[in-house]
């Protein structure tokens, strides 16, 4: 039987039905199923399903967004369950995203932000033409395990560098990583501001952002191993 | 008869109109603080940073704006009309990267790159106007902008298509631009220079770009409103949809132009694209990317204004078959269209890229599409007859006076980039990499640099030697002291 609850929260995810998730997530609380359970083995599974199906170029980005929209759906159901138990949903970690000052360019910057949250990621948006100080602010206000940085433009991307040098001035730069993106910037770049990654598009965005978190995982004493 | 592509019947244009001077009034258009008072002074409700213009207001607005303008070469002839169904190519705009003549590898562009690129438009006449077509990266970012002005106006007298990276770098252009043409009211009669201006969709009249419309009316240079729908994305996913956000963008910006200065040249334009589902780009070499530019400027020819578009750039990355056949179809279309300044010559990979090989290729792509919009003229009293009177049936046209009197104006011959056998089976080279890449050493080779007035030039130098400074820049790269440059 929850077997094929799961599989069917799956299907929602994978069709973009909010709906659906959300009376499948409400009837699985009726039913006594784990709010953790159901993530993990109906949901999550989901949205796994959909971004293989979009590397290979099965879905699309509006199917994608209503899959995300879907993962919403039912997480606004399960969350104030799991914090009745005095759980959280284990969480990819939390990324503060935006574009660089003087850069207004976001549409790139709106689909790694959307990918990530699809994905687990607690993703907090700053928009565009950020200071590196926000940044730094907000990161500290969040905890955030990573920092994401657009720039479209040339005269734009050296701004990247400033976020670099804003999280160090806060004291913050051996906690948070920091990965930058965007149409000229380049592997060679990222290392040459001291950033901690590049991706070249969303999707890679989401491997970078897991792997950063690997990372960060294996360096922090605090982390429990 | 003049061949014209059309895609919108009248009633369909009246629709797309009339939904977006709606649009206009509700939801109305983000403006920046800049402009608000301006606006409200015409009697517009601004809330919260959004303008609600009234339909009768901005169609008052619209009426003033010039119908055609010309820009100038340095000599001060009017080189490129905007207006009416003229057509216009120029090469594309600010790109990251170039394809490396020597490697075809993408690599940042650098000053010589850029003064490469416009010696060879400058020889081309199927380009009526330049671009700052690439920014350079071994000068400090922060003067990207104005200084790749400066290298277009060094090296070339054609009139040109550039635009400011900020709202303050504005200035230092328009300066610079006053300096070449002999002085503010000089640059304001006979402007060299056409200034493209980016709302960011959908309908958002940013802090740069209202700013930018606003100054450039008042210094009475022309600008150039490229809006970019990005249907599915930033626009409505429709094209019929993504024609009436382009209009209401154009006409918002219209009308916060002519509020500043009425009368003020400025151009219906874009760079609308379709944004490709799977991956998130941006194709300038698709098809319905070429729709919306087309159909776009029929909606800005229908009242009447000056038209732009972004045609004739490829997708691919490297120069390939599908990067031509992208560039050839627009080019084509955008023609037809009699699209008044068609820009993106040369470009590849996403409006990323720039190829000076790429350039000489489309070239030949853009006056296959001048000889096109030519069409078909009688040229002769009886149009066979009386060349069937003198030939019988032999057949030896060849023979004929006619033949000979008519043939260039009925063939365009095309560089020999494209390959018609002229060299036989063995003299042309069968790689059209490699004939571009003689066609743009061949080219390189003919160019002489236009003179600029002694006093100007220096003017020119001492504006770089000093703005540079400031930004750390050492040295003048692209730019050959002019001792050694003449004599
Ligand atoms: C759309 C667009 C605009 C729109 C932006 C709308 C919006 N709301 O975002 C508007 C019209 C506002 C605009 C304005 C301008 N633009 Co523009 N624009 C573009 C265009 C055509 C597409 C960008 C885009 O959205 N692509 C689609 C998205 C999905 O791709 P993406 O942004 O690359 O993002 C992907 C990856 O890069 C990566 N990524 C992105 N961010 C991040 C962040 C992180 C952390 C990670 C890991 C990954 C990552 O993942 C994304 C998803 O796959 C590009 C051309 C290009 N090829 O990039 C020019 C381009 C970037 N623009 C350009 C220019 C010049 C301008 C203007 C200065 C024009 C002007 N004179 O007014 C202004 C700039 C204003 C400013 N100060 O910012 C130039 C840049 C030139 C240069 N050398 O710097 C380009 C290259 C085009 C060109 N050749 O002229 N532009």
């Amino acid at each position: 039987m929850p077997d094929d609850t799961f599989s069917a929260m799956r299907q929602s995810i994978i069709d973009g039905a909010p709906d659906t998730a959300s009376d499948l997530a409400q009837q699985a609380v009726a039913a006594g199923i784990a709010p953790l359970e159901a993530i993990n083995n109906g949901y999550v599974p989901g949205m796994h399903a959909v971004g293989e199906q979009f590397a290979q170029g099965k879905m699309y980005l509006p199917d994608m967004m209503a899959s995300a929209e879907a993962m919403r759906a039912a997480m606004a159901v399960l969350d104030p369950e799991l914090k009745k138990l005095g759980t959280e949903r284990p969480m990819a970690g939390v990324v503060v995203l935006g574009t660089t000052q003087g850069d207004i360019h976001e549409i790139g910057k709106i689909l790694v932000g959307t990918l990530l949250s699809a994905h687990g990621f607690r993703v907090h948006d700053l928009g565009v033409d950020v200071a590196g100080v926000e940044f730094a602010v907000k990161a500290r206000e969040l905890s955030a395990d990573i920092v994401g940085v657009s720039a479209l433009l040339t005269t734009t991307m050296r701004n990247q560098k400033c976020v670099v040098e804003a999280l160090e001035q806060a004291g913050l730069r051996s906690q948070v990583k920091v990965m930058v993106g965007g149409a000229p910037v380049t592997r060679r770049w990222a290392e040459e501001i001291g950033a901690d990654g590049y991706a070249k598009d969303a999707m890679s965005a989401v491997a970078l952002a897991r792997s950063l978190m690997e990372l960060k995982a294996q360096t922090s004493a605090v982390q429990p191993v | 008869m003049r061949p014209k592509l059309e895609l919108l019947d009248k009633r369909l244009i009246e629709r797309i109109l009339g939904e977006a001077f709606q649009l206009i009034e509700d939801p109305g258009v983000r403006v920046a603080p800049y402009v608000v008072e301006l606006l409200r002074s015409a009697g517009v409700t601004v809330t919260e940073g959004v303008a609600r213009i009234p339909e009768a207001l901005a169609r008052r607005l619209l009426e003033l704006a010039p119908r055609g303008f010309c820009v100038y070469d340095r000599n001060g002839k009017p080189a490129v009309r905007y207006g009416g169904d003229d057509v216009n190519f120029d090469p594309g705009s600010s790109c990251l990267n170039i394809l490396d003549p020597e490697t075809q590898q993408a690599r940042p562009a650098v000053a010589a790159d850029l003064v490469r690129l416009v010696q060879v438009a400058e020889m081309l006449p199927q380009f009526a106007a330049q671009s700052t077509a690439m920014v350079c990266n071994d000068v400090p970012p922060e003067i990207g902008d104005w200084y790749r002005l400066l290298l277009v106006l060094w090296h070339s007298e054609k009139p040109v298509v550039t635009g400011a990276f900020s709202a303050s770098s504005l200035h230092t252009l328009l300066e610079l631009l006053a300096l070449e043409s002999g002085g503010r009211e000089a640059l304001r009669n006979q402007p060299r220079a056409v200034l493209d201006v980016c709302p960011s969709p959908p309908l958002n009249w940013s802090e740069f770009a209202s700013q930018n419309l606003v100054d450039l009316a008042r210094a009475g240079v022309p600008a150039e409103i490229v809006s970019m729908p990005l249907a599915g994305a930033t626009a409505p996913v429709t094209l019929a949809g993504s024609v009436v956000q382009h209009a209401a963008e154009c006409i918002s910006g219209i009308t916060i132009h002519q509020l500043a200065q009425p009368g003020s040249p400025i151009v219906w334009g874009g760079a609308p694209a379709i944004f490709d589902m799977r991956t998130g780009k941006t194709p300038m070499g698709a098809i319905e990317t070429a729709m919306l530019d087309v159909a776009c400027a029929q909606v800005g020819k229908y009242l009447g204004l000056p038209t732009h578009a972004y045609m004739v750039a490829g997708d691919g990355r490297v120069i390939d078959a599908q990067v031509e056949m992208e560039s050839g179809m627009s080019a084509v279309l955008g023609a037809l269209a009699g699209i008044n300044m068609i820009s993106g010559a040369g470009m590849l990979d996403f409006l990323a890229c720039h190829s000076i090989e790429k350039l000489v290729i489309d070239a030949e792509a853009i006056a296959s599409a001048q000889r096109l919009i030519e069409g078909i003229e009688p040229r002769t009293d009886s149009l066979a007859v009386a060349m069937f009177a003198q030939t019988g049936l032999h057949g030896d046209f060849l023979k004929l006076k006619e033949t000979r009197t008519l043939f260039r104006k009925e063939q365009h011959f095309p560089s020999a980039v494209i390959d018609r056998g002229l060299g036989g089976n063995t003299g042309s080279t069968p790689d059209i990499l490699r004939r571009a890449r003689e066609r743009v050493e061949e080219l390189l080779a003919q160019y002489r640099r236009p003179e600029i007035l002694s006093d100007r030039e220096q003017a020119m130098l001492q504006f770089a030697e000093r703005e540079g400074g400031r930004a750390g820049l050492e040295g003048l790269p692209g730019i050959v002291s002019p001792a050694s440059a003449t004599r």
